[in-house]
């Protein structure tokens, strides 16, 4: 038995020498194979003293055993090292960008659009377009501005004949929408106008959203309210705003709307007023264009310039960058 | 409109300062655009008298004056051509500060010394330049300082009115209105009638008198036309924005600034026989006070003699009836033009002035006897000369009425939102002027004549808004009363379309609706697009017919600013005439050039091509999950490559073009690279097919490869079509992934690689049926298109 100890020490050693799965399978063949030198001590059992048999076979089981752990154990340390070296070698560099998918982004006009038309869809409103190249009577006659009314003066408008032309605001759209619904009516009417006017502040295309809201009811209460939540949402802090008697020939009382705008400049902490639209109660001979009884319903109308307020909200310090479309100017509104 | 304040708080006091003067009358809608100071920052300058002037010893052009300020006489050396013995300037005493903090000292000039300064207007801050040393009339108190003289603690209040408040277009509507806020008195001055000194009149006819419902003329004889305006009169003219002329036409100027009446001065001596007030003549002449010869209008109202048109009625004189340096006698008119006989009518000749500025938006009709005391009185005063008896004619018919107003008390809450309190409501439109008297729903009121704005219940409303101050107002939030908003899934939303084209990576441009007709010309030739006729500028001068233009000139902006890969999209109206009107067509449009990816370690360099924008495309159509309805086939377009340009249809409608710009028109927009565009009708891609479930197959998919060559000019729509008539009824899906042309082919033909897959939905497909379908596909593409299995 002598032989067996010596025997299981030299397989130990085998295997602690073995240096890859090749060897170590060679180690396996030649202690533990079927022709193993330690299974063969098991197959000479029938050698040995039949009351022997027992206590000696358990010895060399214990003496497999050991040698069959030791050569699990020096598999698993050898795959272990291999997948160590494996990804070791398949390590790239992290830091390197992904793979390029580049986006494109909105026009901070139709970003701020899309908020506003957000906020109010909401609570309620449709959205309602119409067309841009309008006629006399949509644009002023049946907003209570008839030919020769000195508010015309007031929009620089573009002709292409007598009685056609560029809108000058949406407003047409809350004409055309009364003219084929009936109230209670709630649109916000978002799009392109136009006047003939074209300096550091004043472009000759530029975007405007109206709001109608047309009920039994509707007072001038509901507008202030509707106003100083709206603006309060779309700048997302509390806001104070103001109304400032004003003269629209489609709305009476109307107003304009201010908000309080806090500058922080080398001198010192600047607050101000700033106009943001226009807004009021329709004006009775609006309804009657369109035949609402106004004694019946009341509603508010407002309008509000949209590059405006995409300016206050992102600190666009020039109107003429909107449409001039520079890609650097583009790409910093993702 | 500008205005002296101290003019204002002559007529009424309140206990405001400036700014808050400012901020009262801008929220009561009167906006305050500005305020100023009359004059510049200085002090210590004082009335100074010159009593000798001596040539400087060793200057031609410097004087040495002996000045006296009343108690002390100073020794000034003066360079100012005008200064002379007598004369009466202002004088900048050692100590002064005049503007820009510059202080006077003792100095040397020339080797003689000066102990101060005498001054022009412009070194006071009270003119822009000057020409000389202001002189001071000789009635100026000597020794007096200048501010207090000149009445130069005053500021210049500028106010922007809306189209409605003419009746706030002078300084008597103005302290109305300051009044009603502050609740205090307004000081109207005395104008007494001046009985007439002689009798002569001129006869007046209006034969106009629906658009001149009131003309009121007075003689005045023998003035001194060359007597000077008064200090304080010019000042107040100045403060106002007007500058002063001669006396005659500053006093209509003051009584217009003051009273709010336009008036007008006439030449006796070059009246004919009587006035008339008449429509203009077929092809009538005038010279206007401007030099301006102008051929007037049918619609115009002249005020004429016997002979000819001698002035535009409310809007401006004529140059040979005018006052003059030779005039002995004047004519003065005071008028009530209706609003709409003056509207437009300065426009349409360029013209704009203080008197059809206020007629336009309307004036007091009881004000023009009033107005023509008042100036009456103040050319007696400064020019001298004989009234004679004021002529009126007045038509009742073609006046205006006081009409009166019901005011419903549940109007009024039901507006405003407020249950205003009876005592308020009376408080506030009796303050404002308003006769206020009993109805049984509330109240029946009758505006003053100088209240023609207010016309209806609802401009009493806002009379009590604003009064009662809009911020004090209730707020509420409006009860939200409507149904659920459709939202329908069978429509592709413009949201999610523009986030299929930004995912795409291209950006959103807004470009001018209005373009160069040039590019646009180049870009749709076969279209006459809608002209303005008052373009801001020649290259934004016509509608767009198509969105190009705008891209394009973006994209080329862009590319100048040496960016290398420009994907552009823009959604918007296109607006093409048509034989049954203008269509203005909401339409999508794309436009790429430069590389296909953006620089990076990852992506191979390339420059985009005709595919990136399909696929851009076709990635807005996946989105609607109708793309089978959508095709493609090869397009004409005039402004495309012909051979890289299809027309992009639907059910065999063509709704949109795309492909390369034609290389000239590239080259003409200034493009040294190819540049991609396409563009759509919005409408008719935005159907979305509303998902409808089909079993799955449980049984396998069967696919067979194969690899067909084909000559160049067959497309793989036609393959595609050919195998799909083909391919039996179970073929599921059709796949092209390799197209080769080159080495091992036959350099006519291309090499197409196909994947065909069948499933049966019921039962396994036998490789027998399946290779019976792919024989009968390529007999039948060899018979349609001449396509050959690749060996």
């Amino acid at each position: 038995m002598e032989n067996l100890e010596t025997l299981t020490q030299q397989a130990l050693a085998a295997v602690a020498a073995a240096n890859d799965g090749a060897s170590l399978d060679q180690v396996r063949v030649q202690y533990l194979g079927k022709k193993g030198e330690i299974t063969s001590l098991m197959k000479n059992l029938g050698s040995v003293a039949p009351e022997d048999r027992p206590a000696m076979g358990a010895i060399i089981n214990v003496a497999k055993d050991t040698v069959q752990d030791a050569l699990n154990q020096r598999k698993e340390a050898l795959e272990n090292a291999a997948l160590a070296a494996q990804l070791a070698a398949e390590s790239i560099d992290i830091t390197l960008p992904g793979r390029v998918v580049q986006e494109g982004n909105l026009h901070p006009v139709t970003r701020t659009l899309e908020r506003i038309e957000d906020f109010f869809s909401n609570a309620g409103y449709h959205v309602a377009e119409g067309p841009e190249v309008e006629d006399d009577f949509h644009n002023f006659e049946a907003l209570n501005i008839p030919s020769h009314h000195p508010a015309r003066a007031m929009h620089d408008t573009f002709y292409f004949d007598a009685t056609t032309l560029l809108r000058t605001h949406t407003s047409p759209v809350q004409v055309r929408t009364m003219e084929a619904q009936q109230p209670p009516l709630r649109i916000i009417c978002p799009g392109r106008v136009y006047r003939c006017d074209y300096d550091q502040t004043h472009s000759p295309m530029f975007h405007q959203v109206e709001g109608l809201l047309v009920d039994k009811g509707i007072s001038f209460a509901d507008l202030k309210g509707t106003l100083e939540q709206f603006l309060s949402v779309f700048f997302e802090r509390d806001l104070t705003i103001r109304l400032r008697p004003s003269y629209f020939p489609f709305t009476e009382p109307s107003a304009e709307i201010d908000i309080e705008w806090v500058v922080e400049t080398p001198n010192g902490t600047k607050r101000g007023w700033l106009e943001v639209g226009g807004c009021g109660m329709v004006h009775p001979n609006v309804f009657k264009h369109v035949n609402i009884d106004p004694d019946e319903y009341t509603g508010f109308a407002f309008g509000m310039g949209v590059e405006r307020l995409a300016m206050l909200r992102y600190g666009v310090n020039d109107l003429r960058l909107f449409f001039e479309n520079d890609l650097r100017f583009l790409q910093q509104f993702r | 409109m500008k205005f002296s304040e101290q003019w204002l708080r002559e007529w009424v006091q309140p206990n405001v300062n400036t700014q808050e003067l400012a901020d009262q009358l801008t929220m009561a809608g009167l906006e305050i655009d500005g305020t100023e100071a009359v004059a510049g920052e200085f002090s210590g300058v004082v009335v100074g008298l010159v009593t000798a002037r001596e040539q400087h010893p060793d200057a031609d052009k410097l004087s040495v004056c002996q000045v006296t300020d009343g108690t002390e006489t100073f020794q000034i050396v003066c360079g100012a051509a005008n200064v002379r013995e007598g004369l009466k300037v202002p004088m900048a005493k050692i100590g002064a500060v005049l503007p820009g903090d510059f202080k006077i000292k003792k100095a040397k000039l020339r080797g003689v010394e000066s102990f101060g300064m005498l001054c022009a207007e412009a070194e006071l801050g009270l003119a822009e330049s000057s020409d000389g040393l202001m002189e001071l009339p000789e009635s100026a108190p000597v020794g007096e300082d200048i501010r207090t003289y000149l009445n130069l603690n005053d500021a210049i209040i500028d106010v922007d009115l809306t189209p409605n408040r003419g009746d706030c277009l002078s300084i008597a509507g103005l302290a109305r209105e300051v009044g009603v806020l502050n609740k205090c008195a307004v000081t109207v001055p005395a104008i007494p009638s001046v009985a007439a000194e002689v009798d002569d009149v001129i006869t007046i006819d209006v034969q106009a008198s629906a658009a001149c419902p009131r003309y009121l003329g007075r003689i005045i004889k023998g003035i001194n036309v060359a007597a000077p305006t008064p200090l304080w009169m010019v000042e107040k003219l100045r403060r106002g924005g007007v500058r002063s002329i001669d006396a005659v036409v500053d006093i209509t100027n003051y009584v217009l600034l003051e009273l709010g009446q336009p008036m007008h001065a006439f030449d006796l001596a070059h009246i004919q026989g009587g006035i008339c007030v008449r429509m203009s003549q077929p092809e009538e002449q005038l010279t206007l006070l401007d030099g301006q010869e102008i051929t007037l209008n049918p619609d115009v109202l002249v005020i004429a003699d016997q002979q000819k048109a001698l002035a535009m009625a409310g809007v401006m004189g004529g140059e040979g009836s005018g006052v003059n340096s030779n005039t002995q006698d004047v004519l003065l008119e005071a008028a009530f033009f209706q609003p709409l006989a003056i509207a437009g009518r300065a426009r349409a000749y360029g013209l704009h002035t203080d008197s059809s500025h206020r007629f336009e938006r309307g004036v007091d009709f009881n004000m023009p006897r009033m107005a023509m005391e008042r100036a009456t009185a103040l050319l007696l005063s400064i020019c001298g000369g004989q009234p004679g008896p004021i002529v009126e004619q007045s038509s009742a018919d073609a006046l205006p009425t006081l009409t009166s107003i019901v005011l419903r008390k549940a109007r009024i809450e039901q507006v405003l939102g407020l249950p205003m309190v009876e005592t308020e409501v009376e408080d506030i439109l009796t303050r404002l002027g308003l006769t206020v008297g009993a109805h049984e729903q509330g109240w029946l009121v009758t505006p003053p004549s100088y209240r023609f704005d207010i016309a209806i219940e609802a401009d009493l409303i806002e009379e009590l808004a604003r009064i009662y101050g809009y911020n004090r107002l209730p707020v509420r939030t409006p009860a939200a009363a409507t149904p659920l908003a459709k939202r329908p899934e069978s429509t592709l939303s413009m949201q999610d379309l523009r986030r299929a084209l930004i995912a795409r990576g291209l950006n959103e441009a807004i470009t001018y609706s209005f373009v160069e007709p040039q590019a646009q010309k180049r870009l749709d030739p076969e279209v006459d697009a809608l002209a303005l006729l008052n373009p801001i500028s020649a290259d934004m001068s016509v509608m767009r017919t198509n969105l190009w233009a705008g891209l394009a000139s973006a994209a080329a902006y862009n590319v100048k600013r040496q960016q290398p890969r420009v994907r552009l999209f823009e959604t918007g109206l296109r607006f093409v005439p048509s034989a049954s009107g203008l269509q203005q067509i909401p339409t999508l449009a794309m436009l790429i050039t430069g590389a296909r990816l953006p620089q990076s370690w990852s992506a191979e360099p390339a420059a985009c091509d005709f595919y990136d924008l399909k696929g851009d495309f076709e990635s807005v159509l996946v989105r609607t999950g109708m793309q089978a309805e959508i095709t493609f086939s090869r397009g004409s377009h005039p402004a495309l490559h012909p051979g890289q340009s299809a027309q992009i249809e639907k059910n065999g409608a063509i709704i949109g073009h795309m492909g390369a710009l034609h290389p000239s028109v590239q080259k003409s927009l200034g493009f040294k690279q190819a540049v991609f565009v396409l563009q759509v009708d919005l409408d008719a891609i935005r159907d979305v097919n509303v998902p409808s479930f089909a079993d799955l197959s449980k049984y396998p998919e069967m696919r067979r490869d194969l690899a067909l060559l084909v000559a160049h000019d067959v497309s793989v729509d036609q393959v595609f079509t050919g195998i799909k008539e083909a391919a039996g009824d179970h073929l599921c899906k059709l796949n092209l992934f390799d197209v080769y042309v080159g080495k091992g082919i036959d350099s006519d033909r291309k090499s197409l690689a196909l994947g065909l897959t069948w499933q049966h939905p019921s039962r396994t497909l036998t490789d027998e049926e399946v290779n019976s379908s792919v024989a009968a596909v390529l007999s039948h593409l060899e018979k349609q298109v001449g396509a050959t299995l690749r060996g």
